[in-house]
């Protein structure tokens, strides 16, 4: 070794020793494990279960949990239109998911109404929950969606614990 | 059985009726008024030629600005005589229709909606309640004078659906259906 790397701090640089902090290792592990809830409403929810099996594999990013219950995810993506009627039910289930969460809008219905310019439908979930990541599409091919959750890592990663 | 047979069996039973054929592509469809309403279902229930047995479907149509604006119809079909029967009622949006439900139990939720989506009163019937949409809408949105967009922020609380006392006297009641 030539010249000595300050970052090693007179360490041996062979030792199995790396520095960071602990804001970074606690924001690579949520990131790195992103467990989405439960919560299809149309059929977004077909190719977002596509983006679960075997050919787009979700679990190269860590986030193939789907859980059944709100309480044990971090990750809302609202796949599908939302009606008037389940909004209430919507920010119910948000409500119970324990902090830090996220949420992904997924598709034209879910981000802005899309072709349901009617009475009986939400007009873009973020008049109800708080929303991160928009995917857009009609529906989202299971890329795109998986392109949104690496948007979110990223966003994630950015974020301060 | 087309609609004529249908009015020829009809009209000896049904006292004081006026039966109409109606247009159809399909089966059998016969106009009644609503005062005959009830006593004509008990008879297409009822006579050993019709039996009727199923109520399929209760639905209504808006022909706003015609006057009776709604046509509410009802889907009839006999599984023993393989028969199918469209019955329609003429109704204004003032008039209410008696309520079917005791010739057909599963008349009670297709005429709730009916009644939430274009606001006809099905008299006698026992609970009448929105079944669709959200109990504290306001209009009823199949009529063709509902606005197609209605601009004001969703509601993302919750009624609770029963009082607190409700709840305690279903626990109680749990309680003695097991001590029992």
């Amino acid at each position: 070794m030539a010249q000595s790397d300050p970052h090693l701090h007179d360490l041996d640089a062979e030792l199995p020793i790396i520095t960071t902090t602990v804001e970074k290792i606690v924001q690579w592990a949520r990131r790195s494990a992103i467990w989405p809830v439960q919560f299809g409403l149309a059929c977004c929810a077909i190719e977002m279960m596509a983006m679960v099996a075997s050919r787009y594999d979700i679990a190269r990013f860590g986030a193939e949990v789907f859980r059944g219950s709100p309480r044990q995810s971090d990750l809302m993506i609202v796949a599908g239109r939302l009606s008037r009627k389940m909004a209430p039910a919507m920010r119910r289930v948000y409500d119970q998911m324990p902090e830090p969460k996220w949420v992904i809008s997924m598709g034209a219905c879910a981000s802005i109404g899309g072709v349901f310019d009617n009475y009986a439908i939400v007009q873009g979930v973020d008049q109800v929950v708080p929303v991160d990541v928009f995917v857009p599409g009609c529906p989202p091919r299971p890329e795109s969606l998986i392109y949104g959750i690496v948007q979110l890592q990223q966003k994630i990663a950015r974020s301060r614990a | 059985m087309d609609s004529n047979a249908v009015i020829a069996t009809l009209t000896p039973l049904v006292t004081g009726a006026s039966f109409e054929v109606g247009a159809s592509v399909d089966f059998a469809t016969v106009y009644v008024s609503a005062d005959r309403l009830l006593e004509t279902c008990i008879v297409l229930r009822d006579a050993p030629s019709l039996r009727f047995n199923v109520l399929v479907e209760v639905t209504a149509a808006d022909y706003f600005p015609r006057a009776p604006r709604f046509e509410v119809v009802y889907h009839l079909l006999s599984i023993s005589n393989r028969l199918r029967l469209r019955l329609k009622v003429r109704s204004s949006a003032h008039d209410a229709i008696p309520t079917v439900q005791s010739v057909w139990p599963s008349a009670g939720w297709l005429e709730r909606e009916v009644w939430d989506m274009f606001g006809i009163v099905f008299d006698g019937h026992p609970d009448l309640r929105r079944l669709l949409m959200p109990e504290d809408w306001d209009g009823h949105p199949q009529r063709k004078d509902y606005p197609v967009q209605i601009r004001k922020a969703p509601q993302t609380y919750e009624p609770l659906e029963i009082s607190e006392e409700e709840f305690k006297a279903n626990l109680e009641r749990d309680r003695l259906k097991r001590t029992n």
